[in-house]
């Protein structure tokens, strides 16, 4: 049986770590290649870089960096960040990403998806959707969830899958944050309405959250940051308990 | 060891030259049949869609030197499902060297299955120190149907080959490259073969 997939998430400034990380053990934290490479062994099934540079220029040692992990890291990772071209997924696979993932780009020009999946497939396509639920509907948002839009979730989500998506990332901006758990109401919405897996995002707190988001939100994945960063949940732990709740992961 | 991955513009090549690295052994890419016809060993990759791939085969002159090879030769992913009958991918023709075919999953389950997911049914030395209970990386929307020539099988909707072997041929639906640990043993096994 397919299992559920636990995602450490990185934040990447000018090819670093950026802030936020304390592991165990570990000469350079802010090193994304070592800490990547921690994570694998240490049972991630996947990993995800996000890159939060500034400038295009700062972008570039963004390809040193996808080089390096692929170098040296022996399970999949998606490069998001600043992606907005078939030139930029095209120097990201080259370099050795297994995926990309878009987001703001592709709410500005829906055609990019199109192009980007019938170019390289939509196995290595993720579209990332920041949305926010005001009232009693979710919207989109841009720019890390900064800019709304009237854009509403469920719509977007659809057209997403129809344009060639092969996976949808998506974090609610109402529980980024807040180790409150993740949104599961939302997220099983979003698994019954599309038929590509899901990556739920926003929320992880307890491992009670990730078995939840997996059971009630029928999520395919889990993506977290900092209670993996500062060991709050090690990841083998993580997966024990999920297993012993009945979910199938890889131990 | 003279190693070679079949280069014909399409597949996620970067990455299983870094895991032969890994294991300290250069695989060098190569379009160019008397390079390939001579190698001690052949990788035949592929990512993306059945009839493009198989068509920049056909330009190349790949696919009539293919299933001509004596060496082992391990074909990943779309380079697996390549090697079969006939993809219903585009409808196309394959390399016929593994006696099966290849389907779409149905809608019943999501499509790409994405994800770690088990081999069994293990019945190859490419599984040398491999336990039943391992898991493997896939990403695929197609898949193999089981047949004579399997010798691994996964479960996702239906049983389905997950790995193939006919002669010298060997064929993985799974990324080895991208498998962990497990995945570079399966490689260092094929390069022992």
């Amino acid at each position: 049986m397919l299992t559920k997939r636990i995602v450490p998430c990185l934040d990447i400034k000018d090819g670093r770590t950026v802030k936020g990380v304390n592991f165990v053990d570990l000469r350079d934290a802010g090193d994304p290649v070592v800490l990547a490479k921690q994570y694998a062994d240490l049972g991630a099934d996947e990993l995800v870089f996000l890159d939060i540079s500034a400038t295009q220029e700062k972008r570039r040692t963004m390809h040193d960096m996808v080089l390096k992990v692929a170098e040296q890291v022996n399970i999949p990772f998606t490069v998001g960040g600043g992606i907005s071209s078939i030139e930029d997924v095209d120097d990201l696979l080259h370099c050795g990403a297994d995926k990309v993932s878009i987001n703001s780009s592709a709410v500005k020009r829906p055609g990019l998806i199109n192009e980007l999946s019938q170019k390289f497939g939509s196995q290595c396509i993720v579209v990332a959707i920041d949305a926010k639920k005001i009232g009693e509907e979710w919207f989109v948002h841009l720019a890390g969830g900064t800019i709304p839009t009237d854009i509403k979730l469920f719509e977007w989500a659809k057209e997403v899958e129809d344009r060639g998506a092969g996976e949808i990332l998506f974090t609610s901006m109402n529980h980024d944050g807040t180790k409150g758990g993740f949104a599961n109401e939302a997220l099983a919405k979003l698994s019954d309405l599309v038929n590509i897996p899901i990556i739920a995002s926003g929320g992880a707190g307890t491992i009670q959250h990730f078995a939840d988001t997996f059971k009630l939100g029928k999520a395919d994945a889990a993506l977290a940051a900092s209670v993996f960063h500062f060991g709050e949940i090690p990841i083998i732990e993580l997966k024990k308990e999920l297993r012993k709740q009945g979910v199938e992961v890889r131990l | 060891m003279d190693l070679k991955i079949v280069n014909y513009g399409a597949g996620n090549i970067k990455s299983i030259q870094f895991a032969f690295q890994r294991l300290g052994y250069d695989a060098v890419l190569s379009n160019n049949p008397d390079e390939i016809i001579k190698a001690d060993k052949v990788i035949f990759p592929g990512v993306g869609e059945a009839s493009s791939a198989m068509k920049m085969l056909r330009a190349s002159g790949l696919d009539a030197l293919i299933p001509q090879l004596k060496q082992p030769v391990l074909g990943i992913c779309l380079g697996m499902q390549l090697m079969c009958n006939h993809t219903e991918e585009g409808n196309t023709k394959g390399l016929g060297i593994f006696n099966t075919n290849v389907k779409r999953f149905s809608n019943n389950v999501k499509v790409p299955q994405m994800g770690w997911n088990r081999i069994k049914n293990l019945k190859s030395g490419l599984f040398k120190g491999i336990s039943e209970k391992e898991y493997m990386y896939l990403v695929h929307s197609y898949y193999a149907e089981d047949c004579d020539e399997s010798i691994a099988t996964s479960d996702y909707e239906i049983d389905y080959a997950s790995a193939l072997e006919n002669d010298n041929f060997f064929g993985v639906q799974f990324h080895p490259e991208k498998s962990g640990k497990i995945g570079e043993q399966l490689l260092k096994n094929f390069l022992e073969l």
